[in-house]
């Protein structure tokens, strides 16, 4: 039979049983469906099939022929392509250095640099993917890199082809771009598996559905669309969650932060705006609106050209993350790998990083203990999945890295403005309710909260008031019982793109 | 289904803190070899002569460790110590006070600190290039200082410095050792160190997180020109002379000490137990080889040759561990 299949594959790492058992069925010719919690195992799936990690049982099979990857060339070699939740590219060589990693055409030892662009432009173009050759992949955006990368696995002519979260930093265009090939792929009778925590995703993409929980498949569905959504929410976190959103309005304070005239790098034009106590505002824009930078500004991230800030009726200078952090305002930055986490350092280092100045001994010494009662205590909190809080942070799953970097934060004593990148990007259903939770804890504390997200489904939900971006400015600013997705999109995208992107988003 | 060849990052293996008590294990097996097979290396006269022999590369190894967990590096510690001896024998010469030509040999090593963390940290030129170039200017400025010459010294206040007994050891020991115990600390129990390490581990997320990454950068390589100072004060008065053209290669025995004993080039993790360990290593190899009457020329070979197998073994750790 062709496809691939799974069976009864297990895996451990010191202290954590990533996989326990588990089997299923990928046919040619569909796209195979993988949903679970953070943590739950699904990258350490997709790492066994590519050769990265050796099982410590169970078997892969491959049109049923057992396959046993030595090592990731191994897994290339036999025709099977991942594309990793970390993407792995690099950072100083051009888009078509990239694409060709490793199988640069040469002759005599020399790159034939003309036959590799040729190639690599041809092959963008088929793909429909639009991208300059030439760029370093450090100047473009985390999505194009993406797209990139994508590109990459998909020149190697894969028969199987796995797909770890690939949509969680791209844009409405380059998702429809994605599915477009996904769909093509699909046809053209390969074997796709696709992780995301994304259901209308699954719905849109996929045939089948399998479920792990803790390491275990919990079940498999043949037929995705006849299964409620419900069913897979309750299989998935072994809970129901009636409204993933849980929005309660709350009584606004007096006026908190206000952002004056702030402008500097792609920022051209100043952008203001103006945040109360307790409110909740949604940055809503296309990637590459300038959200992002924005916050940096506010942050002291970057420098400005120009603006003020007001913050409690006072006026205040922010030079540094550092001055900001002091007056009150953090930042949950978007790039977890880049900007949030230090890798090596353990899950408690990662946690108590900001904070554990205020609880110094004698003001130099580290206070250990309540470093530790801190760490577990948000571990407890946000369930973060992790054997202890000495592990280091790079071996946690993707999600459960984001939520480490959300603790940072909220160990800080006297939060006045928690501007929030991303802050659900990779999450769990499950998880996300936690963090939406958390996020109105702070607002009911007083906290004016900024969320920037590129999830609109996300900010009609939980926010009190919707500020939406284009190409570098403000464009408009809808209160809560105004917003809909229709207008929200309206401000968001250039006017002939609105009937396109609605697709999108669905 | 062959199973032990290829060495997968996957965990399977050894955490990190095995790692590190292997190399403690590897060095206790390796001592108690040499003690039975290598005449006079098991004495006690020979263990404080070794320990002696290691003060200044043990004192510099330990803000090394800081340098390197930082992702900085610096190459400009042999001139320092040659530089912050010469200086310190031309000024006790000059004033014939102590007190004022250990100060000002230290103040000379604090500022070349500075001017290295200053312009690494605000300047953004690369560490290793800077202190390169750091290297020879000092190694100049020494010769400059001196005239080319040594430099005598006959104050006995200083020279008993460097060979005063302690409880049996030499004060140069104690020294060592006192360094190992605040910078142990240091970067254990002080914001200071854990920020030393987040910043090597990844300096934006430790920008973003509030961490004055220029500032401690350059107070790093601020101690450090102070304490290579120290280490160039005790070094002259061993030997009861400022030499211009001392501790050639010392930044090499330094950083191998730091890379054996498990600290990172690439930065975010180092551990002072492991710098101990390393610079305990170095110092047997050498003493080893003195006491077997190794040709100093087959010395450098060797040298040489740990160096290079203790890169190797940082970048089998870091393959190992990169999920
Ligand atoms: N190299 C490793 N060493 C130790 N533990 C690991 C390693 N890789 C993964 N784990 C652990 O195994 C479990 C499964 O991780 P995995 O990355 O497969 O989760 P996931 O389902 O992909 O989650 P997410 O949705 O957050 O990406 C997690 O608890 C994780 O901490
Ligand atoms: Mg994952």
């Amino acid at each position: 039979m062709s496809g691939l299949r799974f069976e009864d594959i297990r895996k451990h790492f010191p202290g954590v049983k990533a996989l326990d058992g588990v089997s299923f069925e990928a046919h040619a010719g569909s796209v195979h469906g993988l949903l679970g919690e953070n943590g739950a195992g699904k990258s350490t799936l997709l790492k066994i099939l590519g050769g990265q990690y050796r099982p410590d049982g169970g078997r892969i099979l491959i049109d049923g022929i057992a396959c046993q990857f030595q090592n990731a060339a191994a897994a290339i070699a036999a025709g099977v392509a991942i594309i990793h939740q970390e993407l792995q590219y690099v950072a100083d060589l051009s888009v078509t250095e990239n694409l060709l990693l490793g199988r640069l055409p040469q002759r005599y030892g020399f790159v034939q640099r003309r036959a590799a662009r040729l190639h690599a432009v041809a092959r963008l173009r088929e793909l429909g993917v639009d991208l300059d050759p030439d760029a370093r992949l450090a100047s473009l955006s985390i999505a194009q890199r993406q797209m990139v990368e994508i590109c990459r696995a998909l020149m190697r002519d894969a028969r199987i082809i796995a797909l770890d979260e690939p949509t969680s930093s791209l844009s409405h265009g380059e998702t429809e771009v994605l599915f477009r090939i996904v769909r093509d792929l699909k046809a053209r009778n390969k074997t796709l598996i696709y992780i995301s925590h994304r259901l209308d995703e699954l719905y849109a993409l996929c045939n089948a559905c399998t479920i792990v929980r803790d390491g275990r498949k919990v079940a498999t569905h043949a037929q995705l669309s006849t299964v409620p959504r419900e069913t897979l929410v309750s299989q998935m976190i072994g809970r129901d969650i009636a409204d993933i959103y849980d929005y309660r309005p709350r009584p606004l304070g007096d006026l908190r932060l206000r952002v004056q005239n702030l402008s500097g790098g792609v920022l051209r034009e100043p952008a203001s705006f103006e945040v109360r106590r307790g409110e909740i505002v949604g940055f809503f824009g296309l990637v590459g609106a300038g959200r992002t930078e924005l916050m940096r500004l506010v942050y002291g991230a970057d420098r400005k050209r120009s603006g003020a800030l007001v913050l409690d009726g006072a006026a205040l200078t922010v030079r540094s993350p550092r001055d900001a952090i002091d007056a009150g305002i953090v930042l949950c930055p978007e790039d977890r790998k880049e900007q949030g986490i230090v890798p090596h350092s353990s899950v408690a280092e990662n946690i108590n990083m900001s904070s554990r100045r205020h609880h110094l001994r004698a003001r130099l010494f580290l206070n250990k203990p309540h470093e530790r009662d801190n760490a577990d205590s948000y571990i407890a909190r946000l369930r973060i999945r992790t054997p202890g809080h000495r592990q280091p942070i790079r071996l946690l799953s993707g999600g459960n890295q984001q939520k480490v970097i959300l603790a940072r934060w909220l160990g800080e004593p006297h939060l006045k403005v928690v501007i929030l990148d991303e802050p659900t990007r990779g999450i769990d259903i499950g998880a996300k309710h936690e963090i939406y939770h958390v996020i109105y804890e702070l607002a009911k504390r007083g906290c004016a909260v900024l969320v920037v997200s590129s999830e609109l489904p996300e900010v009609l939900g939980i926010c009190d008031r919707i500020v939406v971006m284009y190409q570098g400015r403000i464009r408009g600013e809808l209160p809560r019982a105004a917003a809909s997705e229709q207008k929200v999109l309206q401000l968001a995208l250039p006017s002939d793109q609105l009937g396109a992107a609605r697709i999108a988003v669905r | 289904m062959r199973h032990m060849q290829t060495e997968n990052n996957d965990g399977r293996t050894a955490p990190a803190a095995l790692a590190e008590y292997s190399l403690v294990l590897l060095y206790l097996a390796a001592f108690a070899v040499l003690s039975f097979t290598v005449d006079n290396f098991f004495s006690l006269r020979n263990m404080l002569g070794l320990a002696l022999s290691m003060s200044q590369v043990g004192m510099v190894a330990c803000t090394m460790m800081l340098c390197l967990a930082a992702r900085d590096f610096d190459l400009s510690v042999g001139s320092i110590v040659a530089f912050a001896g010469v200086l310190c024998a031309t000024l006790l010469n000059m004033y014939g006070s102590v007190l004022i030509a250990i100060v000002g040999a230290l103040l000379g090593g604090a500022l070349i600190g500075a001017f290295n963390g200053a312009v690494i940290a605000y300047l953004r030129i690369n560490a290793l290039i800077t202190t390169l170039a750091t290297m020879l200017i000092v190694r100049g400025l020494g010769f400059i200082v001196s005239d080319g010459q040594a430099v005598g010294v006959s104050n006995q206040g200083f020279i008993a410095l460097g060979s005063l007994p302690l409880l049996g050891v030499a004060l140069p020991v104690w020294i060592t050792a006192l360094c190992f115990v605040v910078f142990g600390i240091v970067l254990n129990q002080t914001v200071f160190g854990r920020n030393a390490l987040a910043i090597g581990g990844n300096p934006e997320a430790a920008r973003l997180a509030g961490i004055n990454v220029d500032r401690n950068r350059l107070l790093i390589f601020l101690i450090q020109g102070v304490v290579t100072a120290l280490a160039g004060v005790i070094l002259a008065s061993r030997i009861t002379s400022g030499q211009p053209n001392a501790a050639q290669s010392f930044e090499l025995d330094v950083i191998s000490a730091c890379v054996l004993g498990g600290v990172s080039l690439a930065g975010g993790r180092a551990t002072i137990s492991g710098v101990l360990i390393g610079v305990l290593i170095m110092g047997t190899v050498n003493n080893v080889m003195n006491l077997t009457n190794v040709d100093a020329f087959y010395q450098y070979v060797a040298r040489g040759s740990i160096l290079l197998a203790a890169v190797l073994l940082d970048q089998l750790r870091t393959r190992r561990e990169n999920g």
